[in-house]
């Protein structure tokens, strides 16, 4: 199975699920649509790793973090793909706090849950959720991430021109690549060239929320709101 | 006379996974999960499918009941007394999310079954879904080790055949 998506190295995956057979599952599905992954297994892990603690961003000035947060250099993370039902801290708990962060919220957050609940689902987009997954995930199901990671990599690097003139980042404006091409050629039922929001006819049961929403609803989360449609 | 027992192996494994996504024991998460393997990750399939079995155990106590009837690999039981619902419930929907994961199609849908019974209080039902439970389980268990015992000789095989090629005949 060859995979030549030698540009989405750069991008960068948090998965986040308690039950380690999906982690491992996302994982490989990660690695092999050519992504870079960290696995974690919990909410509160999940947001150590990205430099914010469980308390406020803005809170202990004891505090010492090893990321800053307004730099992420070192962790930057393109997308985070986490569980619903987690103990703890759940998926929707985790996306509330990516989404009340100001270092974070940029960062789009992808939902899987096994459960077809369209309360759930509802209730995820809405609190800025970019995509919401059935498991068990499937390889075609990557495809729409893609173009969530790209939007946010190429927003932040221009915000890097504004801020750092003297830093450019040449390859950002080489990655306005076409969107959803897919991955791989041994998926059963290769995809036309579409908006990932209108998506696998052959597949009713896995997108259930596609139905009634419209794509303004889904990007109503980003700043400024300049929707490119992809 | 190798040549013929790497041929005729890998006949039986393909006969072995017709038969069992013909009875249901496996859908096609299964074979999401055998596209997945390749060079890069030549054991995925029976990584996961062991850490599911390892995982699984959880759910099954070593202490009283009968063992499930099932000959060969297996050996579990399941806890009947069951009295305390919400914690069975708890590792009933993590273990039914991680059947579905691996494409163990029959054992998930026990699971949800259960699920409805215990939901409504039926313990009868309970207790039918459990020992039903156990039977799939243990049916699972069996032939996907006989399957990757399979693998295993095809792949000893295929290498004292083609030393050189061992590499690739990992490939599935």
């Amino acid at each position: 199975m060859a995979i030549t998506g030698e540009s989405h190295s750069q991008f960068h995956v948090l998965a986040v699920d308690d039950s380690i057979i999906d982690r491992k599952l996302i994982e490989r599905l990660l690695k092999t649509s050519s992504y870079q992954v960290t696995a974690v297994d919990s909410g509160s892990k999940a947001l150590k790793f990205l430099g914010l603690h469980e308390e406020d961003d803005h809170s202990n000035p004891d505090r010492v973090p090893s990321v800053s947060p307004n730099d992420h250099q070192e962790v930057e993370v393109n997308l985070i793909i986490t569980g619903y039902c987690m103990p703890g801290m759940t998926g929707y708990d985790l996306l509330k706090k990516v989404k009340e962060s100001s270092s974070l919220r940029n960062i789009p957050v992808v939902i899987m849950s096994s459960e077809n609940v369209p309360a759930r689902i509802t209730r995820c987009l809405e609190e800025g959720a970019e995509e919401f997954f059935l498991k068990p995930v499937r390889l075609a199901d990557l495809n729409r991430l893609k173009p969530h990671m790209m939007k946010t990599k190429i927003k932040n690097e221009k915000l890097g021109d504004q801020e750092k003139l003297e830093k450019p980042e040449i390859q950002s404006e080489q990655q306005q690549q076409p969107p959803s091409q897919p991955q791989t050629e041994s998926q059963p039922q290769p995809q036309p060239q579409q908006s990932p929001l209108l998506q696998q006819p052959n597949n009713n049961k896995r997108k259930t929320m596609e139905e009634g929403l419209s794509p303004d609803r889904t990007r109503r989360r980003y700043n400024g709101g300049i929707t490119t449609m992809v | 006379m190798l040549g013929w027992g790497v041929d005729r192996l890998r006949a039986d494994m393909s006969r072995l996974l017709a038969i069992l996504f013909h009875q249901g024991v496996l859908d096609e998460q299964f074979l999401q999960l055998q596209q997945l393997q390749d060079e890069s990750s030549p054991n995925f399939v029976s990584e996961v499918v062991n850490i599911y079995f390892h995982e699984s155990e959880k759910l099954f106590t070593k202490s009283q009941g009968p063992t499930c009837k099932t000959d060969g690999y297996c050996d579990c039981r399941l806890d009947r007394e069951f009295s305390d619902y919400k914690k069975m419930g708890i590792h009933l929907n993590q273990f039914m999310g991680s059947s579905s994961s691996i494409g163990a199609n029959r054992v998930r849908n026990v699971c949800v079954a259960f699920r409805a019974a215990s939901e409504q209080n039926n313990r009868a039902g309970c207790l039918r879904a459990l020992e039903l439970l156990e039977h799939e389980y243990c049916y699972l268990k069996n032939k996907l080790h006989e399957l990757f015992q399979m693998e295993q000789q095809r792949v000893l095989a295929a290498g004292a055949r083609y030393p050189l090629q061992q590499q690739q005949q990992q490939q599935h």
